[in-house]
């Protein structure tokens, strides 16, 4: 059962993040973005990973992605045209993929033998406690660093727009 | 494991049946309800008290012609409102409507899933039905659509900030994220609920929750995305037939949604107000007698021809309703599914009484007001109560 579920939402998965590239439309590439987290949050389900699967949702599908559907709306974006492609990019494309996708598998089959569980570093599991937990002791500093960068980030977003206005 | 396969089948059906038939009756509530707070009856022709006209609505939006506008696009143009509608009744599946109930010697929750983090399942599920709005209204191709669907994205996304902050402080008090524990930690009579109890009674985070809740409905006095004076019908002005009904019928599951919740959350649920030692057992059956005995008065003595013959048979409806609640058998899952409900419908029975009193807002003043004082008000109340949880455990 969990095998079959595994296939279904994995070939979900990379199909919508395949379309997100074809598409020329910026609405049709942002509905298959969130094809790619649904997919991907119900992945983690399946690997027990039931706060991180929500937080995948709500996060990202839900905040992050409706922001971008909103931008693409209010700019009233078109329709992209393809343009011609170089001669560099027909002949190096497919051999720097297959490279590319052959090391990532490598390295996470050298990481992660059959029979380990997944794992972050020393951390396993992911109910909100053993989350709350891990971020809230032997992460704290990272996890507050982040937070002040993210503020930082809006904080710029602000003074930008600040001069555009004046 | 076959025996919890067709259980879980049966309950989905049941719950799902209850549902659909909730939501399509729940328009005939909202009618009645405004129209005797505008002193007229409401429905009243189809069948005895307008009874029948969910029905007739239903069979008037089948049978209408479904028309797609040329220059929509047309793939998210049929695909929103399927997606209004699913992520809608999704939210249902983890409600738990009582306890744990024991029928033809199955134990079973009155339940269809319990997860361990109820709380941000249906968080995660109402922030997708942003969606199936935004893109009904972009995909239209039409200027009133598109503005309606800008307009919801942007007000779900602002009111969805002191909605989550509103729910982290039942949950910081009550130490749990699953919907069931929740409830079953608020047990023992109304100075339990969370609403009322622990170090920092929620009452501020109660409110904050259903003034968000009506905006994430999109109900008066939010219902800007479908300000008809200016936007012709907002998002969905280019659907007709079953799809319109299917945005109709989003929000008003997103309605009862909201309703669950704030009861869940806040109001204990399926727990009685005080226990049954003191006679909270005895409550619906006086309720419904006393109805009873209303309707029976004023089918003898009636204020229109009809009422002669429909209010007497809806009076002895009444009595047998009243009579089954005190059949000692069904009371361990009739009593709780009774609190749950009515904590539900006096929730629901609020936001049409509301629709009925207040004016819709301005556009400035509903985005001042979620971000001026209804996120500030969350904030303070989440970082006053995390505070009091921590200084009293």
């Amino acid at each position: 059962m969990d095998v079959i579920l595994f296939l279904v939402f994995a070939i979900i998965a990379v199909v919508c993040a395949i379309n997100v590239v074809v598409q020329t439309h910026p609405i049709s590439s942002a509905i298959s973005l969130i094809g790619v987290m649904g997919s991907l949050a119900v992945l983690y389900l399946l690997l027990g990973a039931e706060f991180i699967a929500a937080a995948q949702v709500i996060v990202y599908a839900g905040a992050i992605m409706v922001l971008f559907v909103f931008v693409i709306m209010l700019l009233n974006a078109g329709a992209e045209t393809r343009k011609g492609r170089s001669f560099m990019v027909q002949l190096l494309g497919v051999p720097l993929l297959i490279g590319l996708l052959g090391l990532l598998a490598y390295f996470v089959q050298r990481l992660y033998l059959p029979g380990v569980t997944v794992h972050f570093g020393g951390f396993r599991g992911g109910t909100p406690l053993d989350i709350g937990r891990a971020l809230f002791t032997t992460y704290l500093l990272p996890f507050e660093v982040t937070s002040i960068l993210i503020l930082i980030a809006i904080l710029g977003a602000i003074v930008l727009a600040r001069k555009e206005m004046d | 494991m076959d025996s919890f396969i067709v259980i879980s089948l049966i309950k989905t059906v049941v719950v799902f049946a209850v549902l659909l038939t909730t939501l399509a009756y729940l328009q005939w509530v909202e009618r009645k309800v405004i129209a005797h707070i505008q002193v007229r009856p409401g429905p009243y022709r189809v069948g005895p008290h307008g009874l029948l006209q969910p029905v007739a609505d239903i069979l008037k939006l089948i049978t209408k012609e479904d028309l797609v506008p040329p220059y929509v696009n047309r793939p998210l143009y049929l695909l929103a409102p399927f997606l209004a509608m699913t992520m809608a009744l999704l939210s249902i599946s983890v409600i738990p409507f009582g306890p744990q109930i024991q029928v033809a010697g199955y134990r079973t929750y009155m339940q269809l899933t319990d997860l361990n983090i109820g709380v941000l399942f249906v968080l995660a599920v109402s922030s997708m039905g942003v969606y199936g709005i935004a893109l009904a209204g972009w995909s239209s191709n039409n200027k009133y659509a598109l503005l309606g669907g800008l307009r919801s994205s942007a007000q779900m996304i602002s009111y969805e900030l002191p909605l989550s902050l509103a729910i982290a402080a039942p949950l910081l008090v009550s130490n749990t994220l699953s919907l069931r524990e929740l409830v079953e930690r608020q047990a023992g009579g109304i100075w339990h609920w969370n609403v009322l109890h622990g170090p920092f009674p929620q009452i501020v985070s109660f409110v904050v929750f259903v003034i968000a809740g009506f905006a994430e409905t999109n109900r008066v006095p939010f219902d800007l995305p479908e300000a008809e004076n200016e936007l012709v019908a907002g998002f969905h002005t280019e659907y007709s037939s079953m799809k319109f009904a299917s945005f109709f019928m989003a929000e008003y599951a997103n309605m009862i949604t909201v309703s669950c919740m704030a009861t869940l959350l806040f109001l204990g649920g399926w727990v009685a107000p005080w226990p049954a030692a003191y006679g909270s057992s005895l409550v619906p059956p006086v309720i419904f007698a006393g109805a009873a005995l209303m309707a029976l008065y004023h089918g003898i003595h009636p204020a229109r021809r009809r009422d002669r013959y429909s209010l007497p048979v809806f009076g002895v409806v009444f009595l047998i309703v009243a009579a089954v609640f005190l059949l000692p058998m069904v009371q361990s899952w009739l009593l709780p599914l009774f609190w749950f409900c009515s904590k539900t419908g006096a929730l629901l029975f609020m936001f049409m009484w509301i629709r009925g009193t207040l004016p819709r807002f301005r556009y400035d003043q509903l985005m001042g007001f979620a971000w001026k004082f209804l996120f500030p008000v969350a904030v303070v109340n989440l970082l006053v109560t995390a505070f009091l949880v921590a200084w009293f455990s």
